[in-house]
């Protein structure tokens, strides 16, 4: 079976069966990256444009590295450099870039459905690496790929989603990812980050952090973001500590063995203890490494012959 | 699509696998004066268990073990950026260090040698072996690169259309192999 597709856009299209074809794949390409020389030739001869409208060094450098270890070429535009200073609109930059025959286009941009536009313009394949508030699809990949490592079993897994749910593209494409494998995802935090439709995407909302913990087995921890604390969304970084942040503590009112997960970069102290940030429940860093993983085996995946 | 109506010839039973893979099995063994520096890769999938068929032998034979990798040959494909879809991978498990080993790739059917180019680029990714050789259990001719097996389990003359099966009892079957012919 192969991704019957030309992009990649979102979680919400995708059939469980191209989840695990995409985890399954990837198992192979870290089997790769473990080796000495970190390379294959799959896609030599191809060409991976990195367009970024937003700063990003994680997700940037892991498209980066893993279209290098299958032997394609990287070229990246970021928003600072490019021409959209100069006023061209993203859709010219997309016809300007596949003019000079890109065959992959990974694109992070500030607009919702950025993506999906861009995918309907041009000929090469898109990749959405984060549209706005609606998705960043890799990222559940490797996170699915993360827990799938740790031997954690999709259907029936209790997650919690900790944090700001109505500005996480993080959290809307887990909570895609996880519901269609059969998780059981509740979701927590300040009412005025809890967004009124999240309970029809088959999620259970929580106010109280401590109610939400109560026997999960993955906690996913989003970042708070700082900048946006001049909104009016929670009276101070303090107090919303102190209700939504993940100590030592409370991480005890989880089941024994629970895995702590964060997308990065993360707020020490903010919305996660350091001791738990750096405990042996964490496997942030995993995420990290698996990423270039899970981002090979789309890539691997999106390129066969068009 | 494959043909509704195929003619199926047997041109090796499972008495004549399993002698082969014992011949074969001595050759190494006196090729190589023992097991020492030795190990067999095995292309997946069916190699992988003529591989370990052979490392059975060799141990029965010489009392000492043989070590087996498993070799995934598609990332090194030359056809990837022509086909429609990507075949899946599989995982490749080679548990030791390639660097200065005498690697025996062991594959079931030699025909153009386009797997087995695969198959080493794949292996020099990995390290520097000693010496890469090639045991198969069937060469087919038709060869379209400069490749040579260095042990055979028989040689069997095919026209180009005609498709050369491996039946292995690891993949349920019954072990033996034969020709399909396409019917007109």
């Amino acid at each position: 079976m192969s991704l019957k597709r030309k992009d990649l856009l979102n979680i919400a299209s995708l059939d469980p069966e191209e989840i695990r074809l995409i985890l399954e794949t990837a198992d192979s390409f870290k089997e790769v990256s473990g080796r000495e020389i970190k390379k294959v030739p799959a896609l030599r001869g191809k060409t991976v444009v990195n367009l970024f409208f937003e700063p990003s060094t994680r997700t940037r450098t892991s498209f980066e590295l893993a279209a290098k270890r299958l032997s394609a070429d990287v070229i990246n535009f970021s928003i600072a450099t490019s021409s959209v200073v100069k006023g061209e609109t993203l859709l010219d930059t997309a016809r300007n870039i596949e003019a000079m025959q890109a065959d992959i286009i990974v694109l992070r941009h500030p607009a919702a459905g950025a993506a999906e536009a861009l995918a309907r313009t041009v000929k090469s394949s898109v990749i959405n690496a984060g549209d706005g508030w609606h998705e960043h699809p890799t990222q559940a990949l490797l996170d699915l790929f993360t827990l799938r490592e740790k031997k954690l079993e999709f259907k029936g897994l209790q997650v919690a989603i900790v944090g700001d749910l109505a500005h996480s593209r993080v959290a809307r494409s887990n909570i895609y990812a996880l519901t269609k494998l059969g998780a059981e995802v509740r979701v927590v935090g300040p009412p005025t980050m809890i967004p009124a439709y999240l309970d029809r995407l088959g999620v259970k909302v929580y106010y109280h952090l401590d109610e939400a913990l109560r026997g999960v087995q993955v906690i996913m921890m989003l970042r708070l973001q700082l900048e946006r604390q001049g909104r009016a969304l929670f009276p101070s970084i303090r107090e919303y500590s102190r209700l939504y942040g993940l100590t030592a503590e409370r991480l005890q009112l989880a089941e024994s063995g629970a895995v702590v997960m964060h997308p990065g970069p993360i707020n020490r102290g903010v919305e996660i203890a350091p001791d738990v940030a750096d405990s042996l429940a964490s496997v942030i860093l995993a995420q990290v490494t698996n990423g270039v993983a899970v981002r090979m085996s789309v890539l691997y995946l999106l390129s066969g012959g068009n | 699509m494959k043909q509704a109506q195929q003619h199926e010839k047997l041109v090796m039973d499972a008495n004549d696998v399993a002698r082969a893979l014992t011949r074969i099995a001595h050759e190494i063994l006196e090729r190589h004066k023992g097991t020492k520096n030795l190990a067999l890769v095995g292309i997946r999938t069916g190699g992988v268990h003529l591989a370990h068929r052979l490392a059975q032998r060799i141990q029965e034979i010489e009392q000492s073990q043989v070590v087996i990798g498993e070799l995934d040959i598609t990332l090194y494909r030359d056809d990837l950026s022509v086909r429609k879809d990507q075949p899946v991978l599989r995982k490749t498990s080679i548990p030791f260090n390639v660097t200065d080993l005498i690697i025996v790739l062991v594959d079931d059917v030699l025909f153009t040698g386009r797997t087995i180019r695969a198959a080493m680029d794949g292996l020099m990714d990995l390290g520097r072996p000693a010496e890469i050789q090639l045991a198969v259990l069937v060469d087919r001719g038709h060869r379209q690169l400069p490749i040579k097996a260095n042990y055979i389990g028989k040689n069997i003359p095919t026209a180009r259309d005609e498709e050369v099966r491996v039946c292995l009892e690891e993949l349920g079957e019954e072990d033996r192999v034969v020709i399909l012919k396409p019917t007109a």
